[in-house]
Formats: structure tokens, C-alpha cells, sequence
């Protein structure tokens, strides 16, 4: 083995070398990367590397966002609908600063993106230099992995390892600090891509023991429920997972994350569980006798009240990530693992089952909801205008085709609740963070990593302001995004709390807003405004046939609530419809 | 498990970088703990660094928490043990009145007791350095005390686990 291992590396050092600028060197690794966009904004301490993108334009398309935060969300979007890593650059101290909200959001809900700022010279480090922040040190709570880089020689490994590391395992977010001198710097040049990293095991190996265990619960359920997350999505394990639902016939449930992996449509997806999910998922958490969580992680918004949360069943936890076991809930059988060689290595331990007795039950708290809740939101009879008959429209025109990138709050909610799907990784929304701003510049970068697909932001009139600048990227790049804001004049979901717990107590939620379709004709995007019901259809099919980006504003009703809701701290079956 | 709060002996295998304290520190920090000791040294490996950290929470906090750092990508490995589980030791230094030493016969025979090593001795001042058991050198602190310390420092614990971490095959079994 070490033989071969020194053969390897005699290869490595008898390739042919380069003398290039770190600068360069920085193109050139993300080439040898696969990277064919990235997103950010120039500054002086990045300045080389952009005189070096200026050169590599042909091969590399480097996108001017409005804000470096929307550099970081636009990598998101792009790395969340591709499964590749995402890269956004920016210049040292504010440039740098800018991007920490869209990293703690990538690195919450682990999204694969690679974020380069340039630093000041090494030799004016720690001096309070201009734009000199200690980005490393503001960056390390909320990042994978970071690291600075002194001298040019350091630039191939450490971009070999930051792209390794990104996209391994439970992906996250990576940051690459490099001076300005070690952009400058000259030196020989060769790349070679991570392999491995010797303190990092980025894939437990399944144990086939547990497995067996797992499938001996599963089969002697009688009432087996699963959750899965977003780790059937980042493990591309979709046919695995609907293969195994469908052979043991167990209702399945998703967090917000997860959504999308099976399609809408499929008879054993039950709905979305935790705050504002479904219902029956909610309620017979609390019934079930096996509960079979995949790729999710009980985030509070999904389980409630712990002490209250599947007291009853037994709990089997299939996770690629060690410390997400018993980290919140206590599992009985734990499978460590890529969920893609776990689910295909559990499906023949399975029996075939059906289990048309407890699925019924989800059936009939179906009925109830529908009939309490999403009848009222997707078919109003009252004259304002409701979220989720907006929703209702773009499925009709989507065919669950769409990917929709949603913001953060009430219409979110709406959105993860009511969107169609039957292609995975079509939902992109902030989960973990909840980083209002965030669907705007996703969108974009969504869009561009899948030109052929429709991409539909629906974002709230909160929100939307926080990253409206970014009409400028869309205009400028004149990527073909919808953009769809549900516009109730209120920052909604805090509302929404303060009418409920805080007897109505609007403190700094009701929201003056600007004429959004003259701002959008601004950025020359095509816009329209809908207050109505008798336009809603016709606008929405309006912007689903427009080969260009489009706006539409939904004015809706100002005070409408989300629910299911389970109240904070409440147990998940004490989930309110009313 | 217990949610009684005891004192654990974390010690942490990890390459040698820059920003890796940080990066462990901030573990305990974001869960509001207070780290109670740190040391950083070379370990048993070439160029692996260990890390000995001695903190109070409960067990199940603790499980919780090796598993943070562990997942550090620079974290080689984690372990925690309790008291029982180690052979630990801590060092401290006094700075001290030379005069005190020739006047006061109690601090000859404190010097003795103790085990303390007298590290330099100058017209001005002595050095007494005692490494041993917390207990010890407390006890150590409040005899001197009463004839005034110029000036006291004690280091970090480090300990041993009397039962073997495999980390030598880990990386072993990496570079194969």
C-alpha cells in the first residue's frame, strides 16, 4: 500500500509545474474544481483575483451581486438545487463581514459552499489595518472548516481541502481567507484534489448489525412512522428511501428541509411534520411505535416539547453525523451513515407490508385539517386574497415542476405546506437559520445552476425587502427568475405571535411599503400587481409563461394566520388548528 | 443518566493548527461553560497535539460535547473521563521573600512536607515549585499565604487515563 501511495506522489512531483501568481492559482483551483459561476463582489484586498477572473472570463462566469450577503445566498441557491458546491468571494473587513449570514445559514442547514474573501497583507495583520477584520475568527463558530492562507504555496492544498471538506460527508460551509501578498506572490504551481483528511471521517461505516436490528423493529411494527430530512436529499438517496417506504408501507413524513425528495402525489407521504406541518404527521407522532427517523436531525421546530415528543415509540435514527445522535432525542437504534448505503442495505432485511389500517388514521386527520384549515387557505370563499391560493395557482402552472425558493415566515409556511413537488431538491428555503432575505439572491443562483428548470421565489414583503437590491444581479444578468411577494403589509409571522401571545400588541410589525412593481419596472423587470381574485390565475400563468424574470405582487389579506401550529413549547399532538 | 454535575478530564487529539483553540473553546462558550483548566502539548505522536480540558457539567452534556468537538475537522480525537479514570497532576510556582526563608523555620518545614522544590534562590526572592494533586497545592497556597506570596501561578491539569485510547491505530490505519 505505501508503495503505491509513493508512486502516487513521485507522479505528483513529476508533473509538470507553473509559475503562476496565488491570484491565478486561485482561478485555476476552482477549474480544477468544476466551477463554472460564482458569485460576489470586489473590494481592494480581492482585487488580484478579480484581475485574474477578468482573464478566465470564457471559462469562469463570475456574477456581481448587489451585497455579499446575496453573494453567499445566491451560492446557497445554487449549491441546494445542483448538489455541487456553491462559491461566493468577497473583499476583506466589511466585504467579509457581509457574507457571516448567509455562512451560519448554509452552515445550519448544511449546504455545500466554498466562501473566498481576500485579507489584508500579512505584514499589516492584526495592525487594525483599513478593512482588516479577523474573519477567521468571526467565521470559525459558523463554518466547517476555515482557514487563512499567508503565502501563495499554501493556495492548491488548501483549495483542494476547503472544496474536500465542503462537500463531504454532512456538507457546510468552508471559508478561505488569503492575504493580498499571497495573491502577488509568485510560485510553481500544481493541483491536486483532497482525498482525505486523516482527522476527518467524513462517512461512519454502516453497521450491518444495527441494520439488522433496525429492520427487525421496523417489521414488527404495527404502527411505523418515518421522518425524513434533508440527508436523503444531500445522500441522493430518493429511490432508496421511496423504495423502502414503499416495500414496509409506512407512512412517511418530512421536515421542511426534506421536502421534495418523494413527490407530493406519492399515497405514503403524509406531510410535513413540526410547527405549521400537517396535522395527522404531528398528532400520530405521539401514536406511532417505531419511529423511523432519516437524514433529520428533531430540530425544536420539529419536535416541540421533547419531554413530549414520541414518548412511546421506539426511535431508530439513521444519520450521517455522530453528534446528532441523542443529541436531542434518545434513540433506541442508531445507523451510522451515508443515507444512500443504509436505506439500500436495509431494503431486503424488510418485509413487504402494508399498513392500510394506521394509514388510514393519517387519512382521516387529513380530512380534518383539510376541512378546518386548507380548504379555507387553498379555496377561499372570503373576498381578500389568501397565500395559499396563490400557491394554488403556481401548482397548477408548475405541475410540480417548479422549484420554489422561499423566504423566511408566514408564506414560507404556506409554501412548504401547499407547493407540489415531484422533482427532489426543488425546495430551497432557509430552515435552521430562518434568514429573512434569503429567497431573492437564492433564487438567482438557484436559476442558474438549472437553467432548464422554472424557479420560483415566493418571498413576503418583509423579507423581500432585506435583498431587494438584488433586482440589480437579475437585471444586469437577466436571469429568468419569478419572483412572486405575498404582500400583507405586516412582517406576518411575528404578527401572527403578537396577535396570539401578546394580546395583539403589533410592536414594529405593520410595514409601510414602496410601490414594489414601480421599483421592479425600475430594474426594467417585467411587473404587475394583483389585488384581486379574478386576476390571480391569469397574472400567475402571465409570469409562469415569461421567458424573462418577472414580478408579481399578491396583495393579500393583512391579518390571516398559519395554522396547524404547535405552540412553543407544546407537545407536537397538542398542535392547534384554530 | 445522571444529571449530576461532575468534573471531567476532556482530552482532545488534534493536528497542529492555528485557530483550533478557537474553534474548541467556542464549543463550550456557545453552551455558556466555563472551562475550568486548558492545556496544550505535544502528545505520544509526532506533530499531534493534545489538549487536556477540565470542566464541570452533567454526563449527558458531556456525551454531547465530545461529539461538538469531534467533529471538528482538525479533531483527530475525543475523549472525556472522570477523576477516577486518570492519573492527573497540576504544577504551580510561588515567588517568595527571600528573608522569609532564613527567619521563618515554619517555611523550611512547610518546603519539606510538601515535597516542594526550591527552583532559585536570589538575595531578594526564592522560587518553590510543587506539582501534585489540586488538593495538594491548595493546601500548599494556604500555609504560604500567611507569610505573604509575592506572586503565584498554577498550570492546567494534564492527565493520563489509566485505560488506553486507541488513537495510535487510528491514524495507523489512515496511513495505510
Amino acid at each position: 500500500m505505501k508503495e503505491t501511495l509513493n508512486i502516487k506522489q513521485k507522479q505528483y512531483l513529476e508533473q509538470p509545474k507553473e509559475r503562476i501568481s496565488g491570484s491565478e492559482a486561485i482561478v485555476r483551483c476552482l477549474l480544477a474544481e468544476g466551477v463554472d459561476v460564482l458569485y460576489g463582489y470586489p473590494g481592494g484586498a480581492i482585487m488580484p483575483v478579480y484581475d485574474e477572473l477578468y482573464k478566465y472570463q470564457d471559462k469562469i462566469n463570475h456574477v456581481l451581486t448587489r451585497h455579499e450577503q446575496g453573494a453567499t445566498h445566491s451560492a446557497q441557491g445554487y449549491a441546494r438545487i445542483s448538489g455541487k458546491v456553491g462559491v461566493a468571494m468577497a473583499t476583506s473587513g466589511p466585504g467579509a463581514t457581509n457574507l457571516i449570514t448567509g455562512i451560519a445559514d448554509a452552515q445550519i442547514d448544511s449546504t455545500p459552499i466554498v466562501c473566498i474573501t481576500g485579507q489584508v497583507t500579512s505584514h499589516l495583520l492584526g495592525s487594525d489595518a483599513f478593512q482588516e477584520t479577523d474573519i477567521v475568527g468571526i467565521s470559525t463558530p459558523v463554518t466547517k472548516w476555515n482557514h487563512q492562507i499567508t503565502k501563495a504555496s499554501e493556495i492548491p492544498e488548501v483549495m483542494a481541502k476547503a472544496f474536500y471538506i465542503a462537500k463531504s460527508g454532512r456538507p457546510g460551509p468552508v471559508l478561505v481567507d488569503i492575504t493580498k501578498d499571497a495573491q502577488f506572490e509568485e510560485f510553481d504551481f500544481q493541483y491536486k484534489k483532497c482525498e482525505g483528511i486523516r482527522s476527518y471521517n467524513p462517512v461512519p461505516k454502516v453497521d450491518d448489525f444495527k441494520l439488522k436490528e433496525a429492520a427487525d423493529l421496523i417489521n414488527n411494527a404495527k404502527k411505523p412512522m418515518i421522518v425524513w430530512g434533508q440527508g436523503v436529499i444531500l445522500g441522493k438517496a430518493e429511490e432508496e428511501l421511496k423504495a423502502v417506504i414503499e416495500k414496509a408501507g409506512i407512512p412517511s413524513a418530512w421536515t421542511i428541509l426534506g421536502a421534495s425528495a418523494i413527490p407530493t402525489s406519492h399515497p405514503l407521504n403524509i406531510g410535513m411534520v413540526g410547527m405549521h406541518g400537517n396535522y395527522a404527521p404531528n398528532v400520530l407522532t405521539n401514536e406511532c411505535d417505531v419511529l423511523i427517523a432519516i437524514g433529520m436531525r428533531f430540530d425544536d421546530r420539529v419536535t416541540g416539547n421533547l419531554d413530549k415528543y414520541a414518548k412511546q415509540a421506539k426511535i431508530i435514527h439513521f444519520e450521517i453525523d455522530p453528534a446528532e445522535v441523542d443529541k436531542n432525542v434518545k434513540t433506541d437504534i442508531a445507523i451510522l451513515g451515508d443515507s444512500k448505503e443504509s436505506l439500500s442495505k436495509l431494503l431486503p432485511l424488510l418485509k413487504a407490508n402494508s399498513h392500510q389500517e394506521w394509514l388510514q388514521n393519517f387519512k382521516d386527520l387529513y380530512a380534518v385539517e383539510f376541512e378546518k384549515v386548507i380548504k379555507n387557505d387553498l379555496h377561499p370563499t372570503k373576498e381578500s386574497l389568501t397565500m395559499g391560493e396563490v400557491l394554488h395557482q403556481i401548482n397548477i402552472q408548475s405541475k410540480g415542476k417548479a422549484a420554489i425558493v422561499s423566504d423566511v415566515g408566514q408564506h414560507q409556511m404556506i409554501a412548504c405546506r401547499y407547493a407540489e413537488f415531484n422533482t427532489s431538491k426543488s425546495n430551497i428555503t432557509s430552515g435552521g437559520l430562518g434568514t429573512m432575505g434569503f429567497a431573492l439572491p437564492a433564487a438567482i443562483g438557484a436559476k442558474m445552476a438549472a437553467p432548464e428548470r422554472e424557479v420560483v421565489a415566493v418571498i413576503g414583503d418583509g423579507g423581500y425587502q432585506m435583498t431587494i437590491q438584488e433586482l440589480g444581479t437579475i437585471f444586469q444578468t437577466k436571469v429568468p427568475v419569478k419572483i412572486v411577494v405575498l404582500n400583507n403589509e405586516f412582517l406576518g409571522m411575528v404578527r401572527q405571535w403578537q396577535q396570539l401571545f401578546f394580546d395583539k400588541r403589533y410592536a414594529s410589525t405593520e410595514m409601510t411599503n414602496p410601490d414594489f412593481v414601480a421599483i421592479a419596472k425600475g430594474y426594467y423587470v417585467d411587473a404587475k400587481r394583483v389585488t384581486k381574485r379574478e386576476e390571480l390565475a391569469s397574472a400567475v400563468e402571465e409570469m409562469m409563461q415569461s421567458k424573462d424574470a418577472y414580478f408579481l405582487e399578491v396583495c393579500i389579506e393583512k391579518e390571516d394566520n398559519v395554522f396547524p401550529m404547535v405552540p412553543s413549547g407544546a407537545s407536537v399532538s397538542d398542535i392547534r388548528l384554530e | 443518566m445522571s444529571k449530576e454535575i461532575k468534573q471531567f478530564t476532556v482530552s482532545v487529539y488534534t493536528e497542529n493548527n492555528i485557530g483550533l483553540l478557537n474553534r474548541i473553546s467556542a464549543i463550550f462558550q456557545r453552551r455558556h461553560i466555563n472551562i475550568e483548566s486548558i492545556n496544550s502539548s505535544a502528545s505520544e505522536i509526532e506533530g499531534v497535539t493534545r489538549w487536556t480540558i477540565l470542566v464541570n457539567m452533567t454526563e449527558e452534556q458531556m456525551k454531547k460535547i465530545i461529539g461538538q468537538i469531534e467533529k471538528q475537522v482538525e479533531v483527530i480525537k475525543a475523549y472525556y473521563h472522570t477523576e477516577e479514570e486518570t492519573i492527573y497532576q497540576e504544577s504551580c510556582l510561588f515567588k517568595i521573600k527571600s528573608d522569609l526563608l532564613f527567619e521563618e523555620r515554619q517555611i523550611q518545614n512547610i518546603i519539606k512536607e510538601s515535597n516542594a522544590r526550591i527552583v532559585t534562590v536570589n538575595k531578594k526572592f526564592f522560587v518553590l515549585e510543587k506539582s501534585g494533586r489540586k488538593n495538594e497545592i491548595e493546601l500548599l497556597h494556604r500555609e504560604l499565604s500567611a507569610f505573604g506570596i509575592m506572586q503565584f501561578v498554577r498550570s492546567g491539569r494534564i492527565a493520563v487515563t489509566k485505560d488506553e485510547m486507541k488513537i495510535t491505530e487510528m491514524l495507523a490505519a489512515f496511513n495505510k
